[in-house]
């Protein structure tokens, strides 16, 4: 019951979904305890943001039929502003407050005016100026290098409590002492789960069906007394806020804001596959696609790795299963989930749970 | 009895359609308004043309996209894979025939960058046949899956010319002729933006005639206007599909050889970074319009360069800029094209 209205009584309605995603959420709440070592902590810190930013941006591709560019530009806001904040006003939680609330500000403008702007035409307009005024300001980050740092980024130190050095307890739980990297995971775990928690009871809500009504017929949403025009920017307006707050999180968690891993094409479509692949339209595509990605890109490699030094007598076939190359065959893999399986894997495994109860 | 019916005279004439002048007057006035900004004509010369040939190759590259847009309503966000593709396929005639390009003659220089556009263009041709065939084929109508399959077919091609060429930047030197400027005055004209003009411009007549002048050019302004008529009247609008896809990416190819003896170093992102440029152009020239989207491409570039010379943090955001203004005063692009 408590579950059902945690979930908005949007339960995961495949067995093979609940099951991957208690694995999920059991695997991130222990990663610190169960998986030692810098890296595997660093990979679920990963996932928990990317749930975020990805069920995020799922809300306007997947919920609303909105396709933007530009939700790098807003996780890129979110990360900037905490991090130059802090490297302007030294590691205090006022500087987080103040980078935080500038960030969402600065968002929310950028977010109402494109929206504005854009989002009367064509799905395809918007997301042709997104993906410019994106880009723009991707070039603008990484050239006005007196205020951002320009290429190079800006290493910050966070507040004293975050920071590895600090410790909690004296003693050790479970062979891990309580330190600053551990408050800074569980600060960003729950984050997450909060808002992701709070993304299901907005697509849930009657607003939510309202965006659903949007993407599958716009004119007749309109007819039904909607201003589309309103709800679309509201969506738009949304998802920027959580991209911005999925931002600040990994700022405070990298310790480090840069152009390459907050604002360039590569996150985009890192995004793009993400929802795709994991499922649109269905929050919880963003929890299993994330995680596969995720692990996929920091362990798949390795795999890839060997099996092209195994082919390395064939010189073609070798080059096409170098690690670099794995972008290549999740190109692939989402083309073909856009035709077969737009819904992605979460639909997927839906509709077998429903084809198995009414046979 | 009085006449029932007004009927006009026959000799008279139909309706002309009224041709909308004043965006055609934007560049020149844009160009001259900058001269005083500037202060010296001879760099102003060299700005403007600068800027002018800059604008031609980015046509080069935004004609077939806006076309293709207009004539089949599919915007393909892979279209700058053809321009990257187009610029890889030249390395493929310009690095082994290297002592014709290092020869200090005029024709064997042209002959050789001559040979490199032709395979690119033939290269990206198919490949545009091949890529509308396999990837767009099955989301005609839909917009939502056009995105993201040809954003997901950017991203194969980007890996694929790394698989194939190799992950490194390649270098792509100008042929030895085209090097240098011509100097008159005081200006100094690049020879390679020169010939980039006249390329940009035989480009942009001869697409203009082929629309105007010929039945096939016919056909796709009436099948701009209104496919579902031409189909109607017997011809196989499919057909016409294909071809105009198939031409809209050799000319990307074009485009991509032209870009990259420019830059005179390739990356395999090459494509995906004119991409938001020459979305910015057929914005401003209005989907679908290709004499718009000349228009747009020469405001661009030439604001782009001018912006370059006399506030270079402004020229980070001039196109976005220069966007945002022609939008305010046509909300659908210079020459809305009537359909959309």
């Amino acid at each position: 019951m408590i579950i059902k209205t945690l979930l908005s009584g949007d339960l995961p309605r495949s067995r093979i979904l609940s099951a991957m995603l208690l694995a999920v959420l059991i695997g991130l709440i222990l990663a610190p305890f169960v998986f030692p070592g810098a890296r595997s902590l660093n990979v679920a810190a990963t996932i928990c943001v990317f749930v975020v930013l990805v069920a995020s941006y799922d809300l306007l591709l997947g919920y609303t039929g909105v396709v933007s560019f530009a939700h790098t530009m807003f996780y890129g806001i979110g990360a900037y502003g905490v991090g130059l904040a802090l490297n302007g006003m030294g590691p205090s939680w006022w500087a987080v407050f103040v980078g935080t609330s500038g960030a969402l500000a600065l968002s929310l403008v950028l977010a109402l005016v494109i929206g504005l702007f854009s989002l009367r035409v064509k799905a395809i307009f918007y997301a042709m100026i997104t993906l410019a005024v994106a880009s723009a300001f991707a070039v603008l980050a990484s050239q006005l290098s007196d205020f951002t740092g320009g290429e190079d980024g800006r290493t910050f130190r966070v507040p004293e409590m975050l920071q590895p050095g600090f410790r909690l307890l004296d003693t050790e739980i479970l062979g891990r002492a309580i330190d600053g990297k551990l408050i800074t995971y569980y600060l960003v775990f729950f984050s997450a789960l909060a808002l992701f928690l709070f993304m299901l009871r907005i697509v849930n809500s009657p607003f939510g069906r309202v965006l659903q009504a949007i993407r599958e017929n716009d004119f007749r949403a309109e007819a039904l007394g909607y201003r589309t025009v309103i709800y679309r920017t509201l969506a738009n307006c949304l998802g920027a806020l959580i991209a911005t707050l999925a931002g600040v999180l990994m700022a405070l968690w990298l310790r480090y804001v840069g152009p390459k891993t907050m604002l360039s094409f590569e996150v985009m479509t890192d995004i793009l596959l993400i929802v795709v692949i994991g499922g649109m339209g269905t929050v919880y595509g963003a929890v299993i696609g994330s995680a596969l990605f995720i692990l996929a890109q920091n362990y798949l490699q390795v795999m890839m790795g060997k099996a092209s030094v195994a082919m390395s007598g064939i010189p073609f076939l070798a080059n096409l299963f170098h690690p670099d190359r794995w972008l290549l065959w999740l190109g692939v893999l989402f083309v073909l989930s856009v035709y077969f399986f737009p819904t992605g894997i979460v639909g997927r495994l839906r509709a077998r749970a429903l084809t198995r109860e009414r046979p | 009895m009085t006449k029932i019916l007004n009927v006009a005279p026959q000799d008279t004439a139909l309706p002309k359609v009224r041709v909308d002048m004043v965006p055609l007057l934007l560049v020149p006035v844009l160009a001259l308004l900058m001269l005083p900004l500037v202060g010296s004509f001879p760099t102003w010369v060299t700005l403007t043309v600068a800027g002018l040939a800059m604008g031609m190759m980015v046509f080069m590259m935004a004609s077939g996209l806006t076309l293709i847009f207009g004539l089949m309503d599919v915007l393909n966000f892979g279209h700058g894979a053809f321009v990257s593709v187009g610029a890889f396929t030249a390395t493929m005639v310009l690095l082994p025939m290297r002592s014709w390009v290092e020869a200090d003659s005029v024709w064997m220089n042209l002959s050789v960058v001559g040979m490199a556009i032709l395979l690119a263009m033939v290269v990206t041709g198919l490949l545009g046949w091949a890529f509308e065939r396999i990837i767009i084929r099955p989301v005609y109508g839909l917009h939502l899956k056009q995105i993201l399959i040809t954003m997901g077919g950017m991203i194969v091609a980007e890996q694929l010319i790394h698989v194939i060429w190799g992950a490194e930047q390649i270098p792509l030197p100008l042929p030895t002729t085209f090097r240098g400027a011509f100097i008159i005055g005081d200006a100094a004209l690049e020879k390679y933006r020169l010939i980039a003009v006249v390329v940009g411009l035989i480009v942009f007549v001869s697409m203009f005639l082929v629309l105007n002048r010929t039945k096939v050019g016919l056909l796709i302004r009436a099948g701009v206007e209104n496919g579902e008529m031409v189909e109607a009247l017997g011809y196989r609008i499919r057909t016409l599909f294909v071809g105009v896809f198939m031409a809209g990416s050799a000319l990307a190819g074009l485009g991509g050889v032209m870009w990259g003896l420019y830059k005179e170093t390739l990356t395999a992102t090459i494509g995906a970074e004119i991409t938001v440029l020459v979305f910015i152009v057929i914005i401003i020239g209005g989907l679908g319009s290709v004499g718009g989207c000349f228009i747009g491409a020469m405001l661009v570039a030439l604001a782009a360069n001018y912006a370059g010379f006399l506030a270079p943090k402004v020229a980070l955001v001039s196109d976005i800029l220069l966007m945002v203004t022609v939008l305010l005063w046509r909300p659908q692009g210079l020459y809305p094209v009537a359909k959309r």
